[in-house]
């Protein structure tokens, strides 16, 4: 080869591939998400009457969702087809895609050109409050007033679907969707394991952790557990945290006040990392999956396994009569019940769809009375249960879900996901509880790491409300946001 | 212009001469079409002359039926355009987004405010962010040493003497390239758990002490991921160099051995140097797909326990769909980007010898 005109060559394919960086820079130099939906709030709420589907004239309804599992998944199904009976011009095109995957592609989805009518979101920061923030979902203050969702929910699960209409805090404002399902960490009991130790299922906290000494003494697993996926400490931390009180938790979570390094917060991880010392967990929990601990659980590794409702109808199928569910046991016997939970993710309308009314009857007809009883059907657990809830025997394991879920409900004992409370609460919660246990993060580092996060976010919130008024009183008379 | 360049390569009757024409590059002449591409000029005039073709034309063609193939040189642009505008769409224009992105802050949909080198500093600053690279590099061992010593000893051992059902290793070894790392990922979450395949067969030979749940140990989880990639890369090394080591001339071993080499001698005086090249495209192979790593660890670990075997580009896939900050997940796409072609340039010129 020559060497001198294979550097030429090469010196000027350097200028031709700077050449086309530059362009390519220059072509893509505007900045995004400014010419998406840049206004905020949407008028979706304009309706007065009950809207009537039937007069829309041909609609296809485009509904992305994630209720992929057995249950919930037959359900939507059954609830879909019934609709379009029922409203024969409409059709709905629905696409069903796993909880991880429609996190990923359904921000992309609806802040594209044609985005979907009606969505699955997960409530919190990173997802619900984006998108409001963005201006992608519409408010449903004015159907929940037409279609009485108001008095049909009780007050806890709405607001966890309400987000201020500035896009700023959780749990607050501005109702942007609507849950179809309950959902609760409870304490599911393999019947035979437990009678094997002489013990029955426990009435009290005390006598549940009590219990795990007897099951460890007998040479027994007391709680399954798999954290490799990081996540499921979350859930149960949450439930040891949350026996202390509902209350200040849920405040902390919502944002209203409290912080993460009190002694309730060092005590539960403390007791994790006790229950952990102790074998009341299996030896290298952070190394098994999630779902294979379940199934362990099924297959009788492990008397008891603290999770959530949606494992239920899987575990079922498994261990028939040997499972049994309560809620965690409360301090007292009879005593209110406190539990992490809330509800399924939040069906929502986005902002740009161009039938609104039909949406929000489909958001109306999945969450009716009826649709409760085809969940119950299913296996799966209504926000709101109905009558076909009253009829399953209550000492099914279903029955036992129900009644938890109501005397959870009752007491007023739902305590929201933890990670809701920053957006980045879920990667340091998750990270941090997997040292906790493992036993190189003590709980008092847990609690201040959690503490760090959980001030930043607040400090920069509160920041934020002072620019606004700061702003607000500035432009004076001038409506903010372009609104 | 576009659809003179095109015309040869349609006429019916000499396809092959358009072929020719075509992967010639940019002013590069190729012997064989000297006399190939002429011929067909002259056949292009006729038929432009049998179909009226407008004078422009003709005085086009004209001009290059006096020179040289291939000249003007800068008709060879012409041909790389297809491939040139593809790669642009595909490829440039993306890039030139990410590092338009990675100079903003954004959260995937509302409005981007400026960063500037923010999203850069914190690469250097946020111990967060420099841990998924350390590991990274730390990685490299195991998705790229490794795999190359290893394959070039198995190399080095069946290329020595004929080996019965050498087929059958080679395929067997090789298989792990086959599966998709998705595949590979769950199979081995499930070896590793804590009471997996691993875990059992040690405590079978009663080395209970050695047991541990490898992907949730702080200090054993990046090294077992590592070994995973191992397992997949070696399959490639070995079988790019038995390719390699065919190709040393026999007469070269003779000499050795004539002059008193042993097997050690052997293999540094003759295998290795003859593998001079097949040992940098393994590295180059095996570096790049070291650290584009995401679906070993997205499935086996989530960056998990603590963010112990966090890599850049589940780093990336994290902050860009979770957590909202698309600028930072950027600003980390294209430092990696930057990583590993500083990487397999400095590794050709060093290993292939190769100089400006």
């Amino acid at each position: 080869m020559h060497k001198r005109g294979e550097r030429g060559r090469r010196r000027r394919g350097r200028v031709v591939a700077t050449v086309l960086g530059c362009l390519t820079l220059l072509a893509t130099g505007c900045v995004p998400g400014t010419d998406g939906p840049g206004a905020r709030g949407g008028t979706a709420g304009a309706a007065t009457a009950i809207p009537d589907p039937a007069k829309a004239g041909k609609v296809t309804l485009t509904v992305w969702d994630q209720e992929i599992r057995g249950g919930t998944n037959g359900e939507v199904k059954q609830l879909n087809k019934e609709f379009q009976r029922a409203y024969p011009n409409v059709r709905i095109k629905r696409v069903a895609r796993g909880f991880t995957d429609l996190k990923a592609t359904l921000k992309l989805a609806v802040s594209g050109n044609n985005p979907p009518d009606v969505i699955q979101t997960n409530q919190g920061y990173p997802d619900m409050v984006a998108f409001v923030r963005a201006g992608l979902l519409a408010p449903l203050d004015n159907y929940a007033g037409i279609y009485d969702w108001n008095t049909r929910y009780p007050a806890t699960l709405l607001d966890l679907n309400r987000v201020s209409a500035d896009g700023h805090n959780f749990g607050t404002g501005r109702l942007y969707g609507i849950s179809q399902t309950g959902e609760f960490v409870g304490l599911y009991y393999n019947k035979d394991l437990l009678a094997k130790s002489g013990l029955k299922p426990p009435t009290t906290w005390a006598e549940f952790t009590n219990g795990l000494a007897r099951i460890k003494q007998d040479d027994r697993l007391p709680i399954q557990f798999g954290n490799l996926d990081k996540y499921p400490a979350i859930h149960t931390f949450g439930v040891l945290q949350n026996q202390s009180a509902a209350g200040p938790v849920r405040d902390a979570v919502l944002g209203r006040a409290g912080r993460f390094d009190d002694e309730r917060t060092k005590n539960a991880a403390a007791t994790l990392a006790d229950w952990h010392r102790r074998g009341y967990l299996p030896e290298g929990t952070n190394g098994l999956g999630y779902d294979d601990a379940a199934k362990k659980f099924a297959s009788g590794d492990g008397a008891y396994l603290l999770t959530g409702t949606w494992q239920l109808a899987d575990l079922k199928k498994a261990m028939g009569d040997k499972l049994g569910f309560i809620p965690p046991p409360p301090a007292t016997a009879g005593g209110a019940p406190v539990s992490t939970g809330g509800q399924g993710l939040a069906w929502s309308i986005t902002s740009r769809t161009k039938h609104p009314e039909v949406a929000a009857a489909y958001l109306d007809f999945l969450t009716t009375e009826h649709a409760s009883d085809v969940m119950t059907q299913h296996g799966v657990l209504p926000a709101v249960p109905g009558k076909a809830a009253a009829k399953v025997p209550r000492d099914s394991v279903d029955g036992q879900m129900l009644d938890g879920w109501q005397r959870l409900n009752e007491a007023d004992g739902l305590v929201p996901y933890l990670d809701y409370a920053t957006p980045t609460f879920y990667d340091t919660l998750s990270e941090q509880l997997q040292g906790v246990i493992a036993g190189t993060v003590s709980p008092a580092r847990f609690a201040a790491t959690a503490q760090r996060d959980y001030g930043a976010f607040m400090r920069t919130q509160q920041q934020d409300d002072r620019d606004r008024t700061g702003k607000a009183r500035g432009a004076r008379g001038e409506r903010r946001d372009g609104r | 212009m576009k659809g003179d360049a095109r015309r040869p390569a349609s006429n019916p009757q000499r396809p092959a001469d358009g072929q020719a024409r075509a992967v010639v590059g940019p002013g590069k002449t190729a012997p064989t079409s000297g006399e190939l591409a002429p011929r067909a000029m002259r056949q292009m005039a006729r038929t432009a002359h049998h179909t009226g073709r407008r004078p422009a034309t003709q005085r086009l063609l004209n001009r290059y039926r006096r020179r040289a193939p291939g000249e003007p040189r800068a008709i060879g642009y012409l041909y790389i355009l297809p491939a040139l505008a593809l790669y642009g769409a595909l490829l440039l224009f993306p890039f030139g987004q990410s590092v338009w992105l990675s100079l903003l802050h954004w959260d995937g949909m509302s409005a981007a405010t400026w960063a500037g080198s923010d999203n850069y500093r914190d690469l250097f600053t946020d111990p967060d962010l420099r841990a998924p690279f350390a590991h990274a590099l730390l990685l490299l061992v195991f998705y790229s040493a490794l795999p190359v010593v290893i394959g070039l000893l198995l190399a080095a051992l069946l290329s020595r003497a004929p080996v019965r059902g050498m087929t059958f290793f080679r395929t067997v070894l090789f298989l792990p390239q086959v599966l998709a790392l998705v595949v590979v990922g769950v199979a081995w979450r499930a070896i590793l758990a804590p009471d997996g395949l691993l875990n059992d067969t040690l405590r079978a030979v009663g080395l209970d002490a050695a047991a541990r749940p490898w992907l949730g140990d702080y200090d054993w989880a990046l090294p077992a991921v590592g070994v995973v990639g191992t397992w997949v890369g070696t399959g490639l090394c070995m079988v790019l160099f038995l390719a390699g080591a065919q190709r040393i001339p026999r007469e070269l071993y003779e000499a050795a051995r004539l002059d008193g080499a042993g097997p050690v001698r052997e293999f540094f005086a003759v295998t290795l140097p003859g593998l001079r090249s097949q040992i940098a495209v393994a590295l180059t192979l095996t570096i790049v797909a070291g650290l584009r790593n995401f679906d070993l660890i997205y499935i086996t670990t989530s960056g998990g326990p603590g963010n112990s075997t966090s890599v850049p580009a589940y780093e990336v896939y994290h902050r860009a769909f979770e957590t909202n900050e698309v600028g930072s997940a950027a600003a980390i796409g294209v430092a990696l980007t930057v990583l590993i072609f500083v990487l397999t340039v400095t590794l050709s010129r060093l290993v292939e010898g190769r100089r400006t």
